[in-house]
């Protein structure tokens, strides 16, 4: 193999699996750290920076940094039979519960308003259209207003905030944190206006001083898609679409529902849906899904949540019809299905052929997936659109088909999440800024890699290499007697700050990274002997997949780069398998010589503004 | 050296051994020996040969004097017994121990200050009375815990950290313990665990004396220029006669060897110990040969390695003292004492 280039700026990134999981590439340990600090005002802007909304995220995100953590890949399985007889701790394999830490940073920091961007004083005389307040469009403001933009922000609801404030429950996310968040984005001089877009055309044909430079498509996916089965028509009084019916209950419109409530859909929403119904009076709730318990699209945790509700899941039940008399709902009727597997992997499910099932109940709630809709884009004004009606939209630059018109968030290529459309927010800006400046879109900026020596004396470093051996940290539940009453009630308490701390330490500091000077080696063997996993090698060169199984430590995880350093004196190679390293430093606290150091790799994203340009600004001379 | 406990977390691969521990299970207390010390690769070396003969940690007895690497058994092997004697005694409680209880592994770990001087004498009497044990000395040529003086192995004509020349004769470990009758005798170097690892298995596995010199670079104060310990001055000197292929007969042999190439040298126990021979003409089990040959090589300058010198019909120390199978320490008063009927009949005997 040839020597692994440390120097490039996505090396060491991919050994933050977190980081590298996040879509937006939030500084995961690097906040982390803070918090353990007790630093929670500066945890809290480096994700604010990040990620626009740590307090939301940090109770609603789909935490894909949690399955990529190598917290989770490190622990031990708990003991089992056959090794008995070690003595090996025995803990089970969880992340670090990083999104609840999120959350830690935002419920106990100062107040951080004066550290936020002021709205400029000068404009650059540029207008940009954002087009729906959700996060999306909101995480393009955040970035382009303080660069001197005139952002205005429209929404046919009365509030910023899209999907965050009127599909997700309150119980889950307060108003206060919603308000909160969006405030800090509104703060920065940006026009809001409650109007509903009727038209893009109409806003492209702008002339004068009305007309946007450019305009940012941020509407999401707004509808709820139904469900044609027989009875849904003569019963539609008593059947609603699940994000409507939330949207509904979030503004108030709906404060009640009957007693006997069937969900169907498998996803997060159902999972709202489920929940918010036990509050307005479903005593007897159930979800009903067409697939296994297992592959629904719902995060595990929120199935959890729904379960611990006293909420029955139940599983390979395809709708057949709605059953009612009198145009009143009386129940519905399933056919039971199992999952069989063709040749290529994929799922059908085939009908059982045991008899139908029938459930009864006052009231429907279809939660079963969320389109796109687009009736005020009119198809004859440059935006070219797929077969599956979505537009056609650069997966890098945001950019559609009308060079000035940039789309992101659910709005771009269907049903995602939170941190999906804030990342796509920061791309669209870096496009409409470039765009702005005359610049081609494509031409992305690079992130800013810092890297920085931890060590601060023979055994000191500058961040706490002790492994903790903590089990995760489950945030603790209000009592659904209280919950289950008031739907404005928040379920999860939150870490409280010590638990936070205690938490924080299982992190494993993996952007700390191992970095090896093959000149400084004299071949000890020191690391190798001390390295608690085993991910260290002197062995000969070879081709990667055969060099992978003779090391220390067989290095079978693939998707992790093993690091191979230029040949020593012995004509050996240096390899490190990065797959379980805990980052404790032991390797170089042991190199007698240095060759080994502990080096923070801050991997920072470049945002919209004058560094993302390819013409910087020209810097000013110190007087 | 590090403040640090090992984390106790390890790789999700580490495999268990016939009694169901893992490599870390044989681990000892931390380090507190001078980061990079060629005697820490030893401890791992140990712990690496025990971890793979499956020995049940109870049944090992760990001793050692005084120095730096007579504190390495605290790092190895933490569920094992330990005496740690008073400076060059380890020999003799060794031997002590090993009469009242034959059936445990005797590990005596020294290095050249402890067994080369205060400690020569008795290291000189368990070697040729053929003491059942595992006798490594950890050689750095050098006295690293008083900050760097020779030591009695220190060649001749090599140069202190502080540029002084050693006008004395040095004192070869291995040429003493072949003259001294033991049964096994091997030199490795602590920055090569593929050679040292199956010396240490088969050194175990021996029954007698079974001497290995490892020299073990002084990463404080004999890693220089002019050092003739140094890592880089023993890896260009270093000459293998041999290295361990196999070592117990149950092991299945994978590799076809040209006629010549390969010695098998029989155990006490009928298993067989395999050597793969770098120089085709050494024998491993002609004691005058092999000390001709060290004799020659050290003259060239050279640092020779391997196994040097095995008898296959060993005899230790017990068979010597025609000593019960059962340990001495387990023999009670009935045993012991057999009674009125018989001291009569042996008292008859004698009228």
């Amino acid at each position: 193999m040839k020597p692994t280039d440390i120097g490039a700026p996505d090396y060491f990134h991919k050994v933050v699996d977190c980081q590298w999981a996040c879509p937006a590439h939030t500084p995961v340990p690097e906040y982390i750290r803070l918090i353990a600090q007790g630093r929670y005002s500066d945890a809290y802007m480096v994700n604010w920076q990040s990620n626009v909304f740590p307090g939301i995220l940090g109770r609603t995100c789909d935490r894909p940094c949690e399955p990529a953590c190598r917290r989770g890949r490190v622990e031990d399985e708990p003991a089992a039979a056959s090794n008995a007889a070690s003595s090996v701790s025995s803990a089970s394999k969880e992340p670090v519960a990083i999104c609840r830490l999120k959350r830690v940073a935002a419920d106990y920091k100062d107040d951080i308003t004066s550290r936020l961007p002021k709205p400029p004083a000068k404009k650059n005389g540029k207008r940009i259209a954002l087009i729906g307040a959700g996060p999306a469009s909101l995480a393009v403001a955040r970035d382009l207003a303080p660069n001197g933009y005139h952002v205005t922000v429209f929404d046919e609801v009365a509030k910023a905030g899209g999907m965050i404030r009127t599909q997700i429950p309150r119980f889950r996310l307060p108003e206060e944190v919603i308000d909160e968040e969006v405030g800090y984005i509104l703060g920065l001089g940006i026009e809001f206006r409650h109007q509903r877009i009727e038209s893009l055309k109409a806003i492209l044909e702008m002339k004068g001083d009305d007309a946007y430079d450019a305009i940012f498509v941020g509407t999401g996916a707004p509808r709820g898609r139904d469900l044609d089965v027989p009875g849904r028509k003569e019963a539609s009084k008593h059947i609603h679409l699940g994000i409507d019916w939330l949207s509904s209950v979030s503004f108030g419109h709906v404060t009640k529902i009957a007693k006997r409530v069937i969900v169907l859909g498998g996803g997060n929403t159902a999972m709202d849906c489920c929940r918010t119904s036990r509050r307005l009076g479903g005593d007897d709730v159930k979800v009903i899904v067409r697939s296994g318990f297992e592959e629904m699209k719902a995060s595990p945790w929120e199935k959890e949540d729904a379960i611990h509700e006293g909420i029955p899941i139940l599983n390979f039940l395809v709708p057949k019809a709605f059953l009612h008399a009198n145009g009143k709902l009386t129940g519905m009727s399933f056919d039971k299905v199992k999952a069989e597997y063709d040749a290529k992997g994929r799922r059908n499910l085939v009908p059982t052929g045991e008899p139908e099932q029938v459930f009864e109940c006052d009231e429907v709630l279809i939660a079963v997936g969320q389109e796109n809709s687009f009736p005020w884009i009119e198809r004859d004004c440059g935006i070219e659109f797929d077969k599956w009606a979505m537009p056609k939209v650069d997966e890098k630059t945001m950019q559609s088909s009308v060079p000035k018109v940039f789309f992101g968030g659910d709005a771009a290529f269907g049903p995602k999440n939170i941190i999906w459309a804030v990342a796509h927010g920061h791309e669209a800006a870096i496009s409409i800024d470039k765009f702005c400046n005359g610049e081609d879109v494509a031409n992305r900026p690079p992130p800013m890699v810092n890297m920085m020596s931890q060590k601060m004396g023979i055994h000191e470093w500058s961040y706490d290499n002790q492994i903790s051996t903590d089990n995760r940290f489950k945030v603790p539940w209000r009592d659904t007697q209280i919950t289950l009453k008031n739907i404005k009630i928040e379920v999860e308490m939150g870490f409280d700050p010590l638990t936070g701390f205690k938490e924080a330490q299982r992190c494993l500091n993996c952007d700390v990274q191992t970095v090896f000077t093959r000149d400084l080696c004299i071949e000890c063997d020191a690391c190798v002997d001390i390295c608690p996993m085993d991910s260290i090698t002197f062995a000969a060169n070879g081709e990667e997949k055969e060099l992978r199984g003779r090391l220390t430590a067989p290095a079978d995880n693939l998707t992790q780069d093993i690091y191979v350093s230029p040949e020593l004196k012995t004509m050996r190679v240096m390899v490190k398998d990065e797959d379980v390293c805990l980052h404790c430093g032991l390797c170089a606290e042991r190199c007698p010589t240095g060759a080994w150091d502990m080096q923070k790799s801050l991997i920072q994203m470049t945002y919209a503004g004058p560094s993302c340009r390819d013409k910087h600004s020209p810097v000013k001379k110190a007087a | 050296m590090t403040y640090l406990l090992k984390p106790k977390l390890h790789h999700p691969t580490l495999p268990a051994n016939r009694l169901g521990y893992t490599r870390r299970d044989y681990e000892g207390k931390i380090s507190t020996l001078c980061a990079g010390c060629g005697h820490d690769s030893i401890s791992a070396a140990i712990i690496q040969a025990c971890w793979e003969l499956a020995i049940e940690p109870h049944k090992v007895a760990k001793l050692s004097g005084i120095g730096c690497s007579s504190k390495t058994p605290d790092y190895f092997l933490g569920n094992s017994h330990g005496f740690n004697t008073v400076h060059g005694r380890m020999p003799s409680v060794l031997t002590g121990a090993n009469l009242a209880n034959r059936e445990l592994l005797y590990l005596g770990v020294s290095g050249d200050g402890d067994s080369a001087s205060i400690g020569f004498g008795q290291f000189a009497h368990s070697i040729r009375r053929g003491v059942n044990m595992v006798y490594v000395v950890e050689n750095n040529g050098v006295y690293g815990l008083t900050k760097g003086q020779f030591s009695a192995t220190a060649d001749k004509g090599s140069k202190s950290k502080r540029g002084v020349l050693n006008s004395e004769e040095s004192i070869d470990m291995v040429m003493v313990a072949l003259q001294l009758g033991a049964t096994f005798v091997a030199r490795s170097f602590s920055g090569d665990k593929a050679q040292l690892v199956p010396l240490i298995r088969a050194a175990i596995e021996h029954k007698g004396s079974a001497f290995l010199d490892v020299i073990s670079p002084c990463v404080a104060f004999n890693n220089h220029e002019g050092s003739t310990r140094s890592y880089d001055y023993v890896r260009e000197h270093n000459e293998a006669v041999n290295r361990i292929d196999f070592i117990k007969t149950r092991d299945a042999i994978t590799t076809d060897y040209a006629p010549g190439t390969v010695q098998d040298v029989p155990q006490h126990d009928g298993s067989v110990l395999r050597l793969r021979k770098v120089d085709a003409g050494y024998d491993a089990s002609n004691r005058v040969t092999a000390m001709n040959y060290l004799q020659q090589r050290a003259q060239q300058g050279e640092i020779v390695t391997g196994l040097l010198y095995v008898n296959a019909d060993s005899e230790d120390l017990h068979h010597h003292l025609n000593t019960v199978d059962i340990p001495l320490n387990q023999l009670n008063s009935k045993d012991l004492c057999p009674g009125l009927a018989v001291l009569e009949k042996v008292n008859a005997a004698m009228r």
